[in-house]
This record gives structure tokens, sequence and C-alpha cells, in this order.
């Protein structure tokens, strides 16, 4: 377990590490002299270029530049933005919790209402199963985007009972106005989710070992605890995983349709305005957190079904 | 006197896109406490809904006619309560594939002691139980077994934890349901014979079901015939070759390897198996009777002294 | 045994044929849309890009079935033609994915070793960026347009072409024909060309009709968040954004007709897909 562990975090650190490489090269992909791209397109004057050249050592071989940024990402000095006129830290640090509570927020929908409908779509007779697959064969159907539309078209112009912009300020607040992005964020996760649920709870409902275990006399509800939630947790939490990793990336779009302050909008407004250094560190941030998230739901999911571990010890 | 358990025309329908049709036509068998009967036929004749009948496990929409009575109580009549205290007591059952019917996730202790600690023993001493009569039947090393999960052991192990753990609850009825059809042949005969010896020990009463008849005449007193949802004849296990009457016994006899001197060719039973559900109207084994009269496709025989059989009506 | 006697009479039949109803729907939906994008210049009742600022905002009437936006373009004519992006950009996806996510998996099926490792690590790798946040970075770098996003969106599908191709090849070239093949001395490229690949083409073509969907969904939000396609270009993704301001000023025609458009024609390409890939 420790090995399989430590073989994990490895391939993921390997997995950031090149992914830092490929995105500081990319520089040097993109047309144009990487001085001027940095300055995000603007007309400079030959000092202020050479300025950004003698900043950013671009002067220096490619792999001693990439070093000299990659350490100063590691140790928090990620530059200066040179369309925000700010330090990248205090550009990132002002919207890092905004994302945070949007995924966190999201999350939590997806998990206690993707799963719980799932669950009581499987067991909870004809009515309710009927009423769940409906309701997640519409959002299903629903991108990010549409479904922002239409939660603004409703509670802007006929519900209020949640602000349509803007970020919000305290805890509370925040809550309030991050509702409306979280559930659009998340409506078509939490009905995939709920579908996959249902899915697997069915197959387990039906399987030999618990028939076994009704044969034996065991209560309902240990069956439905001990035998069916918790063997279909294993997927269950793996296609959870996948899609909370994939909140990350979402944030964009549910933080740019509502207004809501954080790194997802600040990711698209750098991007739009070739702001690369800040580009740069989000796109890392978020490939980071997209694998570290896959990476956990891999251990634990040798947790909740040792025969995965064992599959690919032996593989 | 009332019978230990007791099969009174009991029939099983399941819906079909055609409506409601038989899986089991009119079974009637009764089994004394601690005698062992063997339940054999081919696939699709309903040896297993038979069984799973005495636990009230039958198929979703499934309707049933007659009664299974275990001492005395029609299972029908029982409420959940009453159906687990019955599946948890008295009656245990043993699946065909361990494999598939052990939680793969859970220990192999998990798996022995669930219904104990149901009943409110404690851990420690459901996992004494359980671990003393895993050493009984030959399993060694039971602390680390009872620590494993399912896919650590190989399938004649965890067919002895499967049968373990039906032990553990002390049941009178043991139903084993083709208990060694998914192992590989050298386990198959030690399986059966801890089955076998446990059983004697306690007085268990045994329903076994296979589709080799031998293997069945080796651990039963008597034997009961299936074919398409009814039970043709029931016979002791000891004069299975003598006493034969049914056509489809006789049929089934001929078709084992051994009842034909070396180098004949092995004889089989001509047509295809049927379900309760394709048979015909009449004797449910006149499509394939090679000796079947007029008689025979228009009326059920009845089973009378031992054999359902038009032509054996004294 | 029982119970495997009588699942398989228990399929509702009524639920195929529900199905062979929908799946037909969809099938005449993605015709017509491909039908509209073809012919969209002839379709389209008004010029989509004629500014008529006395006649903004205008409510649905007959000259302008669907209303008209902001600067009093008439949007039935702007959703017809947005179709044509939207529909051309995916299709660029997928063929690009489809090409190179199935050359690497073939190869490296088929060379084993080294290379086959090699590459699967750099599918690893490329699996660890979001392909919006790829598309993104991208649309930083070349700037925003059509062209950059479709090339990070392909590179973004590559692995998860790749990935299924390859276990389909390493498969197909484990059956004896290939080894029959070997023996009568075709040279790898050849039946690499002439056998396998045209064995692997159907479950090509079902991966690739998959992700024509989300390809879709993605290249939309990349046009939403105004990274792709710029004004006054008529595009499905970018009508929605444009018309968001309208929509707290009581007009949420834009952005709804071309969210339904989306919805619709991804759901219909999908549900095709699906039933592609059942058969």
């Amino acid at each position: 377990m420790i090995g399989f562990v430590g073989r994990k975090v490895a391939a993921m650190l390997g997995t950031v590490l090149v992914a830092s490489f490929v995105i500081y090269g990319a520089l040097y992909l993109a047309p144009g002299d990487p001085a001027s791209l940095l300055a995000g397109g603007h007309e400079m004057s030959p000092a202020a270029l050479a300025a950004i050249r003698a900043q950013y050592h671009l002067d220096d071989p490619f792999l001693v530049q990439y070093w000299q940024w990659l350490s100063g990402v590691l140790t928090g000095h990620l530059g200066d933005s040179l369309v925000f006129r700010e330090p990248v830290a205090h550009l990132i640090g002002a919207r890092l919790l905004n994302t945070v509570l949007l995924v966190a927020y999201a999350s939590l929908l997806i998990l206690g209402v993707g799963v719980g409908s799932g669950i009581v779509a499987a067991v909870g007779g004809r009515i309710a199963d009927t009423a769940v697959t409906v309701t997640t064969t519409v959002l299903m159907a629903a991108p990010a985007f549409v479904a922002a539309i239409v939660l603004i078209w409703i509670f802007a112009t006929k519900l209020s009972w949640f602000p349509v912009y803007g970020s919000g300020t305290g805890f509370g607040d925040r809550i309030h106005h991050l509702t409306l992005p979280a559930v659009a964020l998340s409506a078509g996760y939490l009905a995939y989710l709920s579908r996959i649920t249902r899915a697997e709870v069915r197959a387990e409902l039906g399987s030999d070992h618990v028939v076994a275990a009704r044969a034996r006399g065991v209560r309902r509800a240990a069956i439905l605890r001990r035998h069916v939630l918790r063997n279909a947790a294993a997927p269950v939490l793996a296609v959870s995983g996948i899609t909370v990793a994939g909140l990350f990336a979402g944030t964009a779009i549910a933080e740019q349709a509502f207004g809501v302050s954080g790194l997802g909008s600040l990711l698209v407004q750098s991007a739009a305005r070739q702001d690369l250094v800040v580009v740069q560190v989000i796109a890392l941030l978020l490939v980071a957190a997209f694998v570290l998230v896959n990476m956990l739901v891999d251990v634990v999911n040798a947790i909740l079904d040792p025969r995965l571990l064992r599959a690919r010890e032996v593989g | 006197m009332t019978a230990f358990l007791e099969f009174d025309h009991l029939r099983v329908d399941v819906p079909t896109p055609m409506g409601p049709r038989p899986v089991l036509r009119s079974v009637n068998l009764a089994i004394a406490a601690g005698e062992a009967v063997g339940l054999v036929g081919e696939s699709g004749s309903g040896k297993s809904l038979t069984a799973r009948s005495v636990l009230g496990l039958l198929p979703g929409g499934a309707t049933i006619a007659g009664a299974v009575r275990f001492r005395g109580t029609d299972i029908g009549t029982l409420d959940a309560a009453g159906l687990r205290r019955l599946r948890s007591r008295e009656v245990a059952m043993v699946f065909q594939d361990p494999r598939a019917t052990v939680n793969p996730v859970r220990t192999i202790g998990d798996f022995l002691t669930e219904v104990l600690r149901e009943r409110g023993m404690s851990r420690s001493a459901a996992l004494a139980l359980a671990g003393g009569i895993l050493a009984d039947i030959g399993v060694d090393d039971v602390p680390r077994r009872l620590k494993q999960r399912p896919y650590e052991l190989s399938g004649g192990l965890l067919q002895r934890v499967v049968i373990a753990a039906a032990l553990a609850g002390e049941p009178a009825l043991i139903l084993a349901d083709e208990p060694t059809t998914a192992l590989d042949v050298t386990t198959q005969e030690e399986v059966v014979a801890i089955l076998d010896e446990q059983r004697r020990q306690r007085g268990t009463a045994l329903l076994f079901i296979s589709h080799d008849l031998e293997l069945a005449t080796a651990v039963c007193d008597r034997i009961a015939v299936m074919y398409a949802g009814e039970i043709v004849e029931i016979l002791p296990a000891k004069s299975l070759h003598e006493e034969a009457r049914h056509p489809y016994t006789k049929a089934l006899l001929r078709a084992r390897p051994g009842s034909v001197p070396p180098g004949e060719r092995l004889q089989i039973v001509p047509g295809t198996p049927q379900s309760g559900i394709e048979a015909p109207p009449g004797c449910v084994f006149a499509d394939r009777c090679p000796v079947v009269e007029a008689d025979c496709r228009t009326t059920v025989p009845l089973l009378v002294g031992g054999v359902a059989c038009h032509l054996e009506v004294p | 045994m029982t119970l495997a006697l009588a699942a398989p009479l228990r399929l509702p039949a009524r639920r195929l044929a529900a199905l062979g109803w929908a799946s037909s729907l969809a099938g005449l939906i993605c015709a017509l849309v491909v039908l509209i994008a073809v012919f969209a210049p002839w379709i389209a009742p008004h010029d989509p890009n004629a500014v008529d600022p006395l006649n903004a905002y205008a409510p649905l009437s007959a000259a302008h079935p669907l209303g008209t936006d902001d600067l009093g373009r008439d949007l039935l004519s702007r959703l017809i033609l947005g179709s044509r992006t939207s529909l051309a950009g995916p299709l660029v996806v997928i063929v690009l994915s489809g090409a190179t996510g199935t050359a690497l998996a073939v190869s490296a099926a088929w060379i084993g070793g080294w290379f086959d490792a090699a590459v699967s690590r750099v599918l690893d790798i490329l699996f660890a960026f979001p392909g919006l946040v790829l598309a993104i970075t991208v649309a930083a770098l070349f700037g925003a347009g059509f062209l950059a996003p479709v090339v990070a969106l392909s590179l973004a599908y590559v692995p998860i072409i790749a990935r299924v191709m390859r276990a389909a090849a390493l498969r197909e070239r484990s059956l004896p024909y290939v080894e029959a093949l070997r023996v009568q001395g075709f040279s790898g490229w050849h039946i690499c060309r002439r056998h396998l690949l045209p064995n692997l083409a159907p479950l090509l073509v079902v991966q690739a009709a998959i992700s024509f969907g989300y390809a879709m969904i993605d290249l939309a939000s990349i046009s939403f968040l105004g990274l792709g396609l710029q004004p006054p270009a008529a595009d499905w993704g970018l009508m929605i954004a444009n018309g968001q301001p309208s929509i707290l000023a009581g007009f949420p025609q834009q952005s709804i007709a071309a969210a339904v458009a989306v919805v619709i024609t991804v759901v219909a390409f999908t549900v095709v897909a699906e039933r592609m890939a059942a058969r």
C-alpha cells in the first residue's frame, strides 16, 4: 500500500514537472519575440523590452530560464503581471478563495445531490426512479454555459433569490453569490453522477452476493449499507473524482458568466489580453489540481477496492 | 405428523411477454429431518428455483401457487421478519459459485460473522466460533484467512468458507445449489466430503442440487429427478439403477460415463432440455420420450408410488 | 439458471421501440442541421451582419421570427449562419485528433517496446491538461480566433481517442490472421494499412462521433469565453455570450436561441453516436 501511494505521488510529481516544462516552453512556440509576448503585446520601447529580458532571464539558455521560472513558482515568486501591473501572487491570492469555495460548493452538490438522487432512483421505487431519470436526462444535456444562461434568465428577471453577478464579501455572502455559479458548474456532472450511481447500485442490488446475503437473512438496511453501497462506492468515487477534477477547468466558465472574481475568470481575462506571465502560472495550478485530485481518487479507490491494488501491482 | 420440509403442489409462474408462464409446474416432495435428498436434472428444469422457494427467494414478479412448508409453516405466509429469521437461523444455502456469492470487497471474517453479529453475538465470540468451524473442516492458518479477502483464496477454499458460514448458523436444513460445479475436479470431492461429513455429524437435513447423478447418489439418501418444472421420479439413492422406472431417469442413467462398457458409444438423452415454459401440456417429457403414447400428450401423469408416468401406473 | 432463463424474457420491448423512434428523430435533426449549415447563405432570410440600430431588440415577428439583437441584426439569420462555424470546429477537431490518435495508437501497438512506453507516457502527460485549460492557454499564446482553440482541442482529444484505439489495435494484432499474414511475408506497413486499419475503422468512427458532441460543447465554451471567433462573426457560443447583457434588459432571445441550438445539436449527434456504438 505504501509503495503504491509512493509510486502514485512520484508519477504525479513527474507529470506536473513535465507539464510545467511544456507550459513554460510553449512561450517559445508562439510567434514573435518572447519579451514582447510577456509584455502582453503592448508596444514597448527598446529599453523597456530590455528590462523585461533581464527580469525574466530571457537572454540565458532555455533550461536556465525554465529553472529560474520554476524555482520562482515553487518559492512563491511568481513575477509581475505587465497587464494588471500587479504581482501575480497578489492577483492569485485575492481570487484563490473564491475559486476554492466554488469548487468545494459544486463538489458538495455533485456528491450530495448527484449520489443521493442516484441511490434514491435505484432503491426508491418506480416514481422516484422516473422523476430522477427525467430530471437527469434534461440536466445532462446542459453544458455549464447553457445552465448559466438559463439560471441568469430565471434569477435576474423572474426570481430574485440569488444574485446573478459578483463574488460577495464575507463567508455567508460569498456562498450566497456562489450558489448559481456552483449550480451551473455542477448541473451536467451532477446528472451524470446520478446516472452512474443508479446504474452501479442497480448492478450491485442484482448481484449474486447480494442475493446470497438475502438468503442468509441479513437485514435489508445492512445489505444496502454493507454490500450494495459499500461495493458501489469504488466505481462511483472513481467517476466523482474525475468530475471534481474537471471542475477546476470549468470554473473559467462559471466565474466568467456570473462575474465571480476567481482564478478561472482571471485565466480567461489574462488569456484575452495575452498576459502570459499570469496564464502560465494559473494553467500550471489548474493542471496540478487536476492531477492531484486524480491521484487522490486512485489512492482512495485502492483502499475501497483492494482488488484494484493487486491488479495494478501485478500488472 | 407434519413433514420437516414439504413441497405441496408448488407452482411458480414468471412474467413473460406472452403473460405468466410456469417455471415450476407441480413440485411434490417431502424431506424428513436429518435426511439428505438429491435434486437432479438438466439445466432449466427448475432445481435452483425449487431450492430458492424454500427461502422465499423468487424472481421479481413471480406468482406462487401451492405451498412450501417448513416445519408446518407455509413460507408464503411469512412476513419480512419471519423470512429473515428462517433464512438466518433455520435454513442455510450454499450457492454454486463462491466467487460470485461472497462480497468481494469485505474480509472472510466479515462474511463469516455477519449473521452471527446481527443476532447480537460479540465480534470476538463470532470470530472464535467461525474460526473453530473453519479449523474443523480442515482450513489451515485460520487467523490469517479471517483477515484475507475473497480474491486471495482459491475457489475450493472459498467454497469451504461458504459452507462454514452456512454451518455457523446451526441450521436444521442446508440447501446446496450445485456447490461444486464452479470448482475444479480435484477440489470437488473434498468439498462434497466436507459437506457430507459435517451435516451427518450435526444431523442437518440437506437438499443437494446437482446435474451429476453420481455425485448426488454418493451423498444423498434419496434422489428426486426433476424435468421441466416437475419431479418425475423419487427413489432411494442406493437402488437408483435397479429401481429406476421413469423413461427420463433411465435415459439419464444411460447418459453417464461408466454406464456403458469401455469403447462403446455413450448414449445421450435425445432432444434438447426443456424448461417448464416450453414443455408440452401433458406429460412434460412427452416430446423426448422414446416410449411416448397418445395419452401422454394430453393427460398430466400424477406422482404415484415414486414415479410420474402413465406407463408405470399399476 | 432459472433466473438466467427468465431474464431475457423480461426485456421491455416498448423501451427498445422508444429508443428506435428517438434515434430516428436524432438522425433527422443531424441531417437538417448539416443541410442548414451547407446552404446557410441561401436559407437565411436577412444578411446576418446588417446592422439596423433603429430596429434593435425587435420582438418576434413575421419579418424577424426570432427578433433582432442589440444592433438590430436578424437573430434567425445569425443562428443559421452560426451553424457553419459551430459544426466546422468540432469536425476539424475530430478529424485531426482521430487521425493523430489512430496513427499514434496503431504504431505504438505495432512497434511495441520502448516506443509504446514513450507514446503512453506522452499521452499521460497530455491527459493532465483539461481540454479547456489547454485551449485557453493556446489562445493566450496565439491569440483568439477559430484556429488556435481548434488545434488545442484536437491535441487535448488525442489521448482520449488514442487510448481506445491502442487497446483495440493490441487486441487486433494478437489475432491469428495477423500472424498468418506475417508468415506469408507481408510487411508491417502493408498489414497495418490493408488489414488492421480497416478493421479498426468502425470503432474509430464511433469514437469520433461521440467526441463530436463534446468538442462542440468545448468549442462553444471557448467562444462563450470570448477566446474563439471574434465579433461580428455569427457563432452560437459567441451569440450566447453577447446576448447575456440583454437578458438583464429583458431580451433573452439571443442567448436562449443559441443555447437551444447548441443543446439540440449536441444531443442529436450524441444519440446517433450512441446508437452507432450499440450496434
